[in-house]
C-alpha cells in the first residue's frame, strides 16, 4: 500500500542519514588522532632537542653531558618516535635531575635557569600530548569496535590507531608533586 | 710506584672490567707497588683495603643496555679529592669513553694518565664530536692500552687513536690446583664445556652433536657443562637416551670453576667466532686441562699452533668428535698437552701482564711529570 511504501522510504532515508553521520564521525575521530599524533611527535622532538642543548651547554660535567647527548641522539636516531628510546631518554633525564647537588651546582650559571625551564616545559608538553593522544586513540578504537562500524567497514582503509606507551614521568617515584601530575623542576 | 686506578662501574657487580681491575690491582700490589682504586660501590658492600668508594652508581640506559654509572658534580668532586690527596705517580683509568668516573677523572686531572679500553665502539666518535669538552678531557690521556685487537682496531679506524695491545691476564695460581668435583671425571671419560650455553658463538651445539656421535661408541662417556642458560633448551638438543650422561651445573662460583677444569679428561672450546682472546681457554690452560679447541686465530695463537692444545675445524662436529676421541684414547698425549698448556699460559699470568702495564706507566711518567688536579 502506498503508506507502507512511504514509511519504508522514510525509514531507509533516516537509516542512510544515520550511517552517514556515523561514518563522518569516525572520519573526524581519525583526523583528531592524526593531529594529536603530530603534536606528540613535535613534543618528543622538542624534548630531545632541549636535552641535547643541555648536554652541549658546557655547564655540566662531561659524564652527564655524554649521557644526555647519547640518550637524545638515540631518541632521534630512528627518525620516527621510538617508545623504547624515548623511555630511555626519560630515565636518563630523571637520573641526571635527581643527582644530589645538581640544582645547586647549576645555580645562576650561564643560561642554566633558562635551559631547565625549557626542559620542564618540554617534559610537561610530552606528558600532556601523550595523554591527549592516547585519549583520542581510546575513543577511536572504541568507536571502531562497535558492530555497525565493523559490519559496514565504516573506517574505510584507515589503520587502527595504536597507543603510545612510554615512561614520561620526570618525577621520582617518591611522588613529591603535591598531588599534581606535572613536575616543577625549577621551583 | 703509587698507582691510582679508576673503575667506572659498580665494584661488586660481576663484570669483565671490574674483574680485570681487581686482578690488576692485586698483581701490582704483589709486585710491590702502592695501589688505590676508586670505584662506585653500593653502601653495604665489603670492599678490599685498596678500594675507595665513590658513592653509588645509578642504573641508566646507555649504549643499548642498562649500565651502572657514576656521573654528576658529586662524583666529580669525589674523584678530584681522591686525585688531590692521592699523590699518585700515574693515573690509570678504565673505559674512559663511558659517562662515568673514568671520564670525570680525565676531566679533573692532568699529568701521566693511562687509559685501558675494554670495548670500543664507533659510536663514541659521534658522541665526542658533539661536545668539544669531552674531547679535551679524553685528549689528556697520555697512553692507551687495548685489551683486544678488536678494541684497538676500532680506536685506530674510528677515533684516529692508537693503543698498545696488552690482553687480559689470568690468575694462574687460582686454577693451577683444585680438587675435582666428587665423582668426576669418572671411569668412562668426561668432556667439559664452560660458558654461556645459549650464546650460539660459544659453540655448545657443535659439542652436543659431537658428543652424541662419540657417546654411542663409548658407553661410559659423560659431558659436564657449567655456565648460565636454559637447561631445558640444552637437554632438548641431546638424544633422549643420552640425557642422563649430560650434567649441567648452571653458573658456578670462581672456586668451583677451577674444580670443573680439573674434573674433565678433555676440555672443549667449540666457539664459532667472536673471541678476541678467549679467557676461558687461558683458565683451562692454567688448570692443565687437555684442550680441544676450534681453529680460530685467537685460539691458534694462544695454543701455540696446536702444541698446547688440539685444534679442530671450526663448526664441524665430526672433526671435534675425531679430535676428542683421539685424546680420550691417548693419556700420554693428554699429559703432554697439559704440560705444554701450563707452560704457555705463563705468558698471560697476571704478574707478567702487570709488568707490561708497569712499563706503560714508566713510559708516560718519564714524559709527563706529575699527576695533578686542574679544575
Amino acid at each position: 500500500m502506498l503508506i507502507d511504501v512511504i514509511l519504508i522510504a522514510v525509514a531507509a532515508v533516516l537509516v542512510g542519514v544515520y550511517v552517514s553521520w556515523r561514518a563522518g564521525r569516525l572520519d573526524r575521530m581519525h583526523a583528531r588522532v592524526d593531529k594529536a599524533r603530530a603534536a606528540l611527535d613535535a613534543a618528543l622532538v622538542r624534548r630531545s632537542s632541549v636535552a641535547q642543548e643541555l648536554a652541549a651547554c658546557g655547564l655540566l660535567d662531561p659524564a652527564t653531558s655524554l649521557l644526555l647527548a647519547g640518550a637524545a641522539h638515540d631518541a632521534r636516531a630512528a627518525g620516527e618516535p621510538n617508545e623504547l628510546a624515548e623511555s630511555d631518554l626519560t630515565q636518563a633525564l630523571r637520573a641526571v635531575l635527581s643527582q644530589p647537588g645538581f640544582r645547586t651546582s647549576l645555580d645562576s650559571q650561564g643560561n642554566a635557569d633558562e635551559l631547565l625551564a625549557e626542559l620542564e616545559s618540554a617534559a610537561n608538553q610530552v606528558f600532556l600530548a601523550r595523554k591527549f593522544y592516547n585519549d583520542a586513540v581510546a575513543s577511536t578504537q572504541a568507536a571502531r569496535r562497535r558492530w555497525l562500524a565493523r559490519a559496514l567497514g565504516l573506517a574505510g582503509g584507515a589503520p587502527m590507531p595504536v597507543f603510545f606507551e612510554i615512561d614520561d614521568s620526570l618525577v621520582a617515584p617518591t611522588g613529591e608533586t603535591g598531588g599534581s601530575d606535572m613536575p616543577h623542576l625549577t621551583s | 710506584m703509587k698507582v691510582g686506578i679508576v673503575c667506572p662501574y659498580t665494584w661488586a657487580v660481576p663484570g669483565g672490567v671490574q674483574q680485570h681491575i681487581r686482578d690488576l690491582a692485586e698483581a701490582l700490589i704483589g709486585l710491590g707497588h702502592e695501589v688505590s682504586v676508586i670505584s662506585p660501590a653500593d653502601d653495604d658492600t665489603p670492599l678490599p683495603a685498596y678500594v675507595v668508594p665513590a658513592g653509588r652508581a645509578v642504573p641508566v640506559p646507555y649504549n643499548g643496555s642498562v649500565a651502572r654509572l657514576a656521573f654528576g658534580f658529586l662524583s666529580a668532586s669525589r674523584v678530584r679529592r681522591w686525585v688531590k690527596e692521592g699523590g699518585f705517580d700515574v693515573l690509570h683509568v678504565h673505559e674512559p669513553a663511558a659517562p662515568s668516573l673514568s671520564l670525570l677523572a680525565c676531566w679533573v686531572a692532568d699529568g701521566p694518565i693511562v687509559a685501558t679500553v675494554h670495548t670500543a665502539t664507533p659510536r663514541s666518535r659521534i658522541m665526542h664530536a658533539a661536545y668539544p669538552a669531552l674531547q679535551t678531557a679524553l685528549e689528556k690521556i697520555t697512553g692507551r692500552i687495548a685489551v683486544s685487537e678488536a678494541a684497538r682496531t676500532t680506536l685506530v679506524e674510528h677515533m684516529g687513536g692508537d693503543a698498545v695491545l696488552i690482553p687480559n691476564g689470568v690468575t694462574v695460581s687460582r686454577y693451577e690446583k683444585a680438587t675435582p668435583l666428587p665423582g668426576w671425571p669418572g671411569e668412562g671419560g668426561t668432556l667439559g664445556f664452560l660458558g654461556r650455553m645459549d650464546e650460539p658463538r660459544k659453540g655448545l651445539e657443535v659439542l652436543l652433536r659431537a658428543f652424541a656421535e662419540l657417546a654411542v661408541q663409548r658407553p661410559g662417556l659423560r659431558l659436564l657443562i657449567a655456565g648460565p642458560g636454559d637447561t631445558g633448551d640444552v637437554l632438548d638438543k641431546v638424544p633422549a637416551p643420552l640425557r642422563p650422561r649430560v650434567v649441567l651445573l648452571g653458573q658456578v662460583s670462581e672456586e668451583d670453576k677451577a674444580r670443573v677444569y680439573h674434573s674433565v679428561d678433555v676440555f672443549c672450546a667449540p666457539n664459532t667466532g667472536g673471541e678476541s682472546f678467549g679467557i676461558v681457554l687461558a683458565e683451562a690452560m692454567a688448570a692443565g686441562a687437555p684442550i680441544v679447541a676450534s681453529d680460530l686465530d685467537a685460539f691458534r695463537q694462544v695454543l701455540r699452533g696446536g702444541r698446547a692444545g688440539e685444534l679442530f675445524e671450526t663448526g664441524n662436529p665430526a672433526a671435534l668428535a675425531v679430535a676428542a676421541g683421539r685424546l680420550l684414547d691417548d693419556p700420554e698425549r693428554r699429559a703432554t698437552l697439559s704440560d705444554a698448556a701450563a707452560e704457555a699460559v705463563r705468558a698471560y699470568d697476571w704478574p707478567v701482564v702487570a709488568r707490561d702495564v708497569v712499563r706503560v706507566y714508566e713510559a708516560v711518567v718519564a714524559a709527563y711529570g706529575q699527576v695533578g688536579v686542574v679544575r
